[in-house]
């Protein structure tokens, strides 16, 4: 009777925090008609939009994939002075809310910031651009693979590396052949978490993109911007896609996922 | 292949693991290191593996300064206590995997895994993955895994530590044969006294990161060297400055001038031996061995008055 009680809490409370809005997006989405919304998502600006996203997403996820890896290898494995203080800035961005962090890089490369004048003077544009969004992007999307691998780096512990290694296997290898297909799993929930928060970034790079449409417009900001000016559909169009695109991200990983079962 | 440890020192934190131990290992020898934990035997292996680094000292694999060498260039094997398998590996890859990646040619790989494979009997089971072999099965696959690559030499830190009474006693066996067979230098790291009595050729006694005693089997219980190994290995009891084992006392049911009383306090039969507790009149307590015919013979129980009388002492100078 308790574990059915709890279930249905469970099982409300996702219907309530999740399903309910995600619905009413789809709903809302085909108010007008499939051809109006066709009409809205193929608006050239909207277009843009999703190119901008997937293009700062494609940089960031294998960048922070491959940080986040070494973090985690620095954390866990190598017993350096200081592992704590790497441990707990891996997590700031959880912790800081994007506009700060936003904010925060604005100060770093406005014109009177410490970087700033280093770029200008060299003629690389960073804020009202593609490097600012990217880099806001990265910051806030940085702890999640580092944060699912750490704890099985920790599990698996470090018996199989060095039976590798007095098996003759050096560090590359080791970490190929033994250490990476051990993380895998941890690493590919990582990518999926890290892509879905590149995908829903809103706050750091509204901050930094300067909102230029069709030039610094991500699909988040797109939204927004349709909302603002009455485009509910439209609106309600780009977030059906974005989310459509988060679940095919789990999906593909749920989907990916049983085959480790029987290894 | 020989094992030359040179004045080696090994300190964690205020805990000093290792204290200035040399130690030769002849060619073709089974070696244990025997202690109680803590004593340093299994920090002094991983440091000839190369899996920890000394502080000072030199550590030469046959012949050849190894100190500063890192593992996968020592050419030794190693096991581990929980078989550190690689568990998305089947037994086949595992075994193959030290000679993969020293990029042996395919044939020989798979003739050399299939060999040994035989030998570990555990032929049938190359598809298998390491979760779907019992312990005993998962540390032979780790033996012949270390085997694979012909390693100078063998290294095995608690190897049976994991496994139940009845599988340990079989693999001991099985371990001593295989060294026969192979005549690989094998040391091997072990808290049992039994285990390193019944697989060893010579035995390493190791107390506090030092070495109290290296000798035979039969030299280590007859003839030790200090009090430590006096009751580390195998049982003894105390008299003063005399030791005595539980089967050098003689029990009798009267008194003569060099006997001394006590009382049985308890008698467990044990098969062939029986072992029974006594408590001497100053409260120490006893130890004695004996014979089913002796006990039956004394009809010994609980609260029941004998007289003891050691037939062999032993006496530590200083």
């Amino acid at each position: 009777m308790r574990r059915l009680g709890l279930r249905s809490i469970a099982l409300g409370y996702l219907l309530v925090v999740l399903v309910g809005p995600l619905t009413m997006v789809f709903w809302r989405s085909f108010d007008k008609g499939g051809a109006h919304l066709w009409h809205s998502l193929s608006d050239p600006n909207t277009v843009h939009a999703f190119k901008v996203t997937l293009i700062i997403t494609a940089i960031s996820v294998p960048l922070n994939t491959v940080f986040g890896v070494v973090c985690a290898l620095a954390i866990v494995r190598r017993r350096f002075p200081g592992a704590g203080i790497v441990n707990a800035i891996v997590d700031l961005p959880l912790a800081l809310s994007p506009v700060v962090v936003g904010l925060s890089l604005f100060l770093l490369y406005g014109r009177t910031g410490w970087f700033g004048p280093f770029f200008t003077r060299h003629g690389i544009q960073i804020l009202f651009s593609l490097p600012s969004m990217v880099i806001a992007t990265i910051f806030v999307s940085l702890p999640f693979v580092a944060r699912e691998v750490v704890p099985t780096l920790r599990e698996i512990g470090d018996e199989q590396e060095q039976a590798a290694h007095t098996l003759g296997a050096g560090a590359w290898t080791t970490f190929r052949r033994i250490t990476l297909p051990s993380i895998r799993w941890a690493v590919i929930y990582g990518v999926v978490l890290t892509t879905a928060r590149c995908l829903g970034e809103y706050g750091a790079v509204a901050v930094v993109s300067g909102h230029i449409e069709g030039q610094t417009e991500t699909a988040t900001l797109r939204v927004q911007d349709a909302y603002e000016n009455f485009d509910t559909s439209g609106a309600y169009g780009i977030s059906l896609v974005l989310a459509v695109m988060s679940v095919l991200v789990l999906v593909a990983m749920t989907l990916l996922k049983p085959k480790e079962r029987t290894a | 292949m020989s094992i030359e440890i040179r004045n080696v020192s090994k300190r964690f934190g205020s805990f000093q693991a290792v204290d200035d131990v040399s130690l030769d290992v002849d060619g073709g020898s089974l070696t244990a290191l025997l202690g109680p934990s803590g004593s340093g035997k299994s920090t002094l292996l991983r440091i000839v593996a190369g899996l920890e680094w000394p502080d000072t000292g030199e550590v030469y694999l046959a012949g050849e300064n190894t100190t500063e060498a890192p593992p996968q260039k020592r050419g030794v094997g190693f096991v581990f206590q929980h078989y550190a398998a690689f568990k998305h590996m089947t037994v086949r890859q595992n075994i193959a995997f030290g000679l993969e990646v020293r990029k042996r040619p395919k044939d020989e790989v798979r003739a050399r895994v299939d060999s040994l494979l035989e030998l570990v009997q555990l032929h049938g089971f190359g598809d298998r993955y390491p979760t779907q072999l019992s312990g005993g099965q998962r540390q032979r696959m780790a033996l012949a895994r270390a085997l694979a690559p012909e390693p100078k030499v063998l290294l095995l830190d608690e190897p049976f530590g994991a496994l139940d009474a009845r599988v340990r006693a079989e693999l001991r066996v099985w371990l001593r044969r295989l060294h026969d067979e192979t005549q690989t230098t094998t040391v091997f790291v072990t808290h049992d006294q039994e285990e390193a009595m019944e697989v060893a050729d010579r035995v390493v006694v190791m107390n506090r990161g030092r070495v109290e005693q290296v000798a035979g089997p039969r030299e280590l219980y007859d003839a030790p060297a200090n009090e430590f190994v006096m009751s580390f290995v195998g049982q003894a009891n105390r008299f003063g400055d005399t030791w005595v084992r539980p089967h050098d006392l003689q029990l009798v049911l009267e008194p003569n001038g060099s006997t001394r009383e006590a009382m049985v306090d308890r008698v467990v039969h044990l098969g062939f031996e029986v072992r029974a507790e006594l408590v001497r009149d100053d409260g120490e307590t006893l130890a004695v061995q004996l014979t089913r015919d002796q006990a039956e013979q004394l009809e010994l129980e609980r609260g029941q008055i004998v007289y003891v009388r050691p037939t062999r002492e032993t006496t530590f100078a200083g």
